[in-house]
């Protein structure tokens, strides 16, 4: 175990130190966003914070205590558990698959008592978790070694099945997409993407015509088309834009916005929630958001660059990319440049599971903050501190 | 360290890359925002007001009509329906049960109710029951917190006070049809009723008003959330017609059930103060819809009730054309008043011969007494020396053979022939004997009752050519104005001439030997003056002329003459014409004239009562009237 100069110098380091170096500024700039948030379901509800804004922001309250608490463990601790925390959230999945198969239809819930959670969300970070520990382990030889790779490919694969069986398109894709980045990022070769995505090309038809089921077919194609489902996504899609569309340059002002509370719009309060925020603020408004997520995503990226050990960085990256991934599934969603996939917008969206999944990550972002300066072996995974 | 830092380096960069990547995405995500919201803006505003407004024709409440003095004949009544919503009651079908109670509901319309609730989205009214009477409104408004989602729902439909005393003028009105659509959103209105005959259908767009409109907002679902804007539509013209509410059920009670028409005439203005054609229908069942049985019964009706026989009947007008013979020949200068023509009771045009009504013939006339005793073969010699084209017009000056105007849909012209015409219509010329026959009134020659008062009454008038109208004022597109406060243009009749015509009339009902003696006026001021008419339907053959004429009581309804009387009153000072046509009705002394009679009494009693306000009364009693008003 090394240790350089620096704050994390030295062996026992005050939780009060750790709180001074809390990236303060992302946690204000996360805390605009969400205001931005409690405001838009305080319109969405009417001008009422019932029942929205006020739950949201007891969540967002509680949220904030676990980040940092999470912010200030020692993140070795996190190394050290990333592969039990996997499998303990595999477990979960693997329940809710058995009880949704055994139980009427899908299920993606279990209740941790006072909180109802989708382990398909804590997937996101444990897999995060997970990944940068394997890849924290391996020398930039290993990485090259088709073999090496086999491993985390399969660590990927085992949720992703399980979950876009729920069905759940939007999360199995974030899961897949974030992984690719961290992949990426772990130093992959590039013509093995390249590769793996010539692959999919070939294989995707194959598929089609082999595997695949009509129902499951239809299910495909309608999700490719939402215009062919007109009564059902294709017609949210129409309305998101029309109301979109209408805000114009400065929107139609705070709680004016016509189609999102005449409800031409749905679900206003959750996955259409920019759709409702652009039409009342107009392009200034949307931008305004668009803005402070590329500044707390900038921060991520620093934040992800700066550490010295490769654990912080793998995580600080697959964290950001895990943001970035809400954010523009969603914005691209309701302004009908993909398809639908409820995918909510990050600390906006009214729901308490991705804003815990969201605060969760930033609470390990920030925790990658605090320990920057803190080197870690690659053999010395966290078994002996 | 040292390998830390390569996998360090690496890591930088594609993290870099990846951010990279991220911002590009994040360029296009604001690229289309500006694109939907900046360069689009404008479209996705109009559909998102598309989405939100609804406009909603507010329907304007249709003109009343009125008679002459200002009595309402047709106007809109509260129609109270019964309707439920369905997102309101919960329970339809128990709430229905609760509701039978009060409005009996049968099984078929229970099951219309039951498919409209599947077919209509929960918050739409659905109609349960129409026309309800106060009582079961009230029973229904005390019971309401029994009902929920059970509303009174208050529209209008027409009302024709008078019923069918008056179908025939005011027509009906009833539901648009597709050939109806003229573009105006408001006959698309669900239960909008247009005029579909008699004033209702030739004043329609001055009655029927403009539709106002109201905007509002409705969410997603359709339902109404405000008002942002309504303009008030505006209501129809009421319309003031020249009828007298009472003459007209006067009439129409003296005609009882017979196949008749009667017109009555102002002689100086054309105002129609009554146009009865019996007889008739209710218009106020035409409203809702009739059912198959009642719509048979009217259509199957020998009498036509369905027909205004007033303006679309067509009948010879016999003896009551002579007066305009008369003054044909008058004018030609053929005859003069004092021309004397021997009747033996037939007159010979080479081989046919040609008969009197009177069997043993008149004797000796002149033109007076030809008049008074209605003598054929006097006539059948006028027309002979005078022909066809003078008779005919003389009779086209008269307001014969032509449509004259009046403000009523299906007017017919009627038939003034001519050799041209005969040319033309049949393809041989003319024959002598038909213009004998045309003489009396016979043969081609064709007038409608409206046709004959309005010959009358310019008779009357000194030969004045009043037309006829059934407004007080003029209606426009743009509403109202008076008419053209001007005396009728003068016929250029010879006044002595008319005088001698109008003397034979005034004999016809006040001398003692005249033909419609018994039918006379005994008010000296309200004395009338006529000519009778007796139409043959059939044609009555040689053989049966020589075993002896039937008798019209021996003969089916169908093939009984029609009676027909013209006449007017006050002898002195005429002012009103009237027509009467009795179909089968038999003689013209015996069944025309007497209703004739009573008419123009009442219509005077009426005058004298309540002289109608206004500045037509105003003008005659400053020129004409010598003391003729009472």
């Amino acid at each position: 175990m090394l240790y350089h100069d620096g704050l994390l110098s030295q062996p026992k380091v005050s939780i009060g130190q750790k709180l001074l170096h809390l990236h303060w500024l992302f946690v204000i700039l996360l805390t605009l966003t969400a205001s931005i948030g409690f405001a838009m379901l305080y319109s969405a509800a009417g001008g009422d914070f019932d029942p929205w804004a006020s739950r949201q922001m007891v969540r967002f309250g509680v949220g904030m205590l676990g980040m940092v608490v999470i912010a200030v463990t020692d993140i070795r601790f996190w190394l050290r558990y990333a592969y039990a925390f996997y499998v303990l959230v595999l477990v979960l999945l693997l329940g809710v698959e058995l009880a949704g198969f055994v139980g009427m239809g899908a299920q993606r819930w279990i209740s941790l008592g006072f909180f109802n959670i989708q382990p398909s969300e804590l997937m996101k970070i444990a897999m995060v978790l997970a990944l940068a520990r394997y890849f924290h382990g391996g020398s930039i030889e290993d990485v090259g070694r088709p073999m090496f790779l086999l491993p985390p490919a399969i660590m990927v694969a085992v949720p992703a099945v399980l979950i876009i069986r729920q069905p759940d398109l939007g999360t199995t894709l974030m899961l897949l997409l974030a992984s690719v980045a961290i992949f990426f990022a772990a130093g992959v070769r590039m013509w093995k993407f390249i590769l793996a995505g010539v692959l999919g090309l070939i294989s995707a038809p194959v598929a089609w015509f082999t595997i695949l089921r009509d129902y499951q077919k239809q299910r495909i194609l309608t999700f490719l088309n939402p215009e062919s489902d007109t009564l059902g996504s294709g017609y949210h899609i129409i309305q998101s834009k029309i109301a979109l569309g209408s805000g114009g340059m400065f929107g139609k002002g705070f709680m004016q916005g016509t189609q999102s509370h005449l409800n031409f719009l749905p679900e206003k309060q959750t996955d259409f929630i920019f759709t409702m925020l652009a039409e009342e603020f107009g392009l200034v408004g949307g931008l305004t958001l668009i803005a402070l997520y590329v500044l707390l995503l900038a921060y991520g990226f620093v934040i992800a660059m700066s550490s010295r050990n490769h654990f912080g960085r793998l995580v600080g990256i697959g964290v950001t990319v895990t943001f970035f991934l809400y954010i523009f599934i969603n914005i691209a969603m309701v302004m009908g440049l993909i398809p639908v996939v409820g995918v909510p917008l990050p600390l906006v969206s009214y729901g308490g599971t991705a804003m815990l999944t969201i605060l969760f990550g930033f609470g390990l972002l920030l925790c990658v903050h605090i320990h920057q300066d803190l080197t870690i072996g690659r053999r010395d995974s966290g078994d002996e501190f | 360290m040292h390998r830390d830092s390569e996998r360090h380096k690496l890591f930088s960069r594609r993290a870099l890359m990846l951010g990279g990547g991220q911002a590009a995405l994040l360029s296009v995500l604001a690229g289309r925002m500006y694109y939907l919201q900046v360069v689009e803006s404008e479209r996705y505003v109009t559909l998102a007001d598309e989405n939100r407004i609804n406009f909603r024709l507010l329907p304007p409440p249709r003109g009343r009509i009125v008679d002459r003095h200002g009595k309402p004949m047709a106007d809109n009544q509260q129609n109270y329906r019964v309707v439920i919503i369905p997102e309101q009651a919960g329970d339809v079908e128990r709430t229905l049960d609760l509701l039978s109670l009060i409005v009996p509901l049968s099984g078929g319309e229970r099951r219309r109710i039951a498919r409209e609730v599947k077919r209509k989205r929960a918050f739409v009214p659905i109609t349960v029951r129409e026309n309800l009477d106060w009582s079961e409104v009230a029973r229904i408004e005390v019971n309401t917190p029994d009902l929920p989602g059970v509303l009174i729902d208050v529209g209008q439909s027409r009302n024709y006070a008078m019923g069918a005393e008056t179908a025939h003028v005011l027509g009906y009105v009833a539901a648009v049809s597709e050939k109806d659509l003229t573009g105006d959103p408001l006959l698309e209105l669900p239960g909008f009723r247009i005029g579909k005959a008699g004033v209702e259908k030739i004043y329609d767009l001055s009655l029927r008003g403009s539709g106002g409109s109201s905007q509002v907002e409705v969410n997603a679902l359709g339902r109404v959330i405000r008002e942002l804007n309504r303009q008030e539509g505006q209501p129809g013209n009421e319309v003031r017609l020249t009828i007298d509410a009472e003459l007209q059920h006067f009439i129409t009670e003296r005609l009882g059930n017979e196949s008749a028409t009667v017109v009555v005439v102002d002689v100086h203005t054309g105002e129609i103060l009554s146009l009865v054609s019996s007889p008739s229908f209710d218009p106020n069942s035409f409203n809702t819809g009739l059912s198959q049985a009642e719509w048979e019964s009217l259509i199957s009706n020998p009498k036509a009730p369905l027909t205004n026989k007033a303006i679309v009947g067509q009948y010879a007008p016999g003896s009551t054309f002579k007066p305009v013979v008369a003054l044909a020949g008058l004018e030609k200068g053929v005859i003069t008043a004092d021309t004397k023509i021997n009747c033996a009771g037939s007159t010979k045009l080479g081989n046919a011969e040609f008969h009197c009504w009177k069997k043993g013939g008149h004797g000796v006339l002149d033109l007076q007494g030809a008049i008074e005793h209605s003598c054929d073969v006097y006539f059948y010699d006028v027309a002979r020396r005078t022909g066809i084209e003078r008779i005919a017009a003389m009779a086209r000056r008269f307001g014969l053979g032509d449509r004259l105007g009046l403000d009523l849909p299906g007017e017919k012209p009627g038939l003034v022939p001519s050799n041209k015409w005969k040319l033309g219509a049949i393809g041989s010329p003319w024959q002598l004997g038909e213009t004998l026959i045309a003489g009396i009134g016979q043969g081609y020659i064709l007038t409608t009752p409206l046709q004959l008062a309005v010959m009358t009454a310019r008779l009357a008038n000194g030969g004045r050519a009043v037309t006829p109208r059934l407004t007080m004022d003029k209606v426009t597109e743009t509403g109202l104005e008076p008419y053209p406060d001007e005396e009728a243009v003068s016929l250029g009749v010879t006044p002595e001439h008319l005088s001698v015509v109008l003397k034979g009339m005034d004999d016809v009902v006040n001398s003692p030997t005249g033909t419609a003696r018994r039918s006379r006026i005994t008010e000296p001021q309200w004395r009338m003056a006529g000519k009778t008419g007796t139409v043959q339907v059939r044609r009555i053959s040689k053989a049966e002329r020589e075993t002896g004429v039937l008798k019209n009581e021996d003969l089916p309804w169908k093939e009984r003459d029609h009676a027909l009387f013209v006449g007017y009153a006050p002898v002195d000072s005429p002012r009103f014409a009237v027509s009467v046509v009795v179909e089968h009705g038999g003689g013209g002394s015996s069944t025309a004239a007497p209703i004739a009679r009573d008419v123009l009494h009442e219509t005077q009693r009426l005058a004298a009562l309540r002289p109608t306000p206004g500045r037509q009364e105003a003008r005659k009693s400053n020129t004409s009237d010598k003391g003729g008003k009472v």
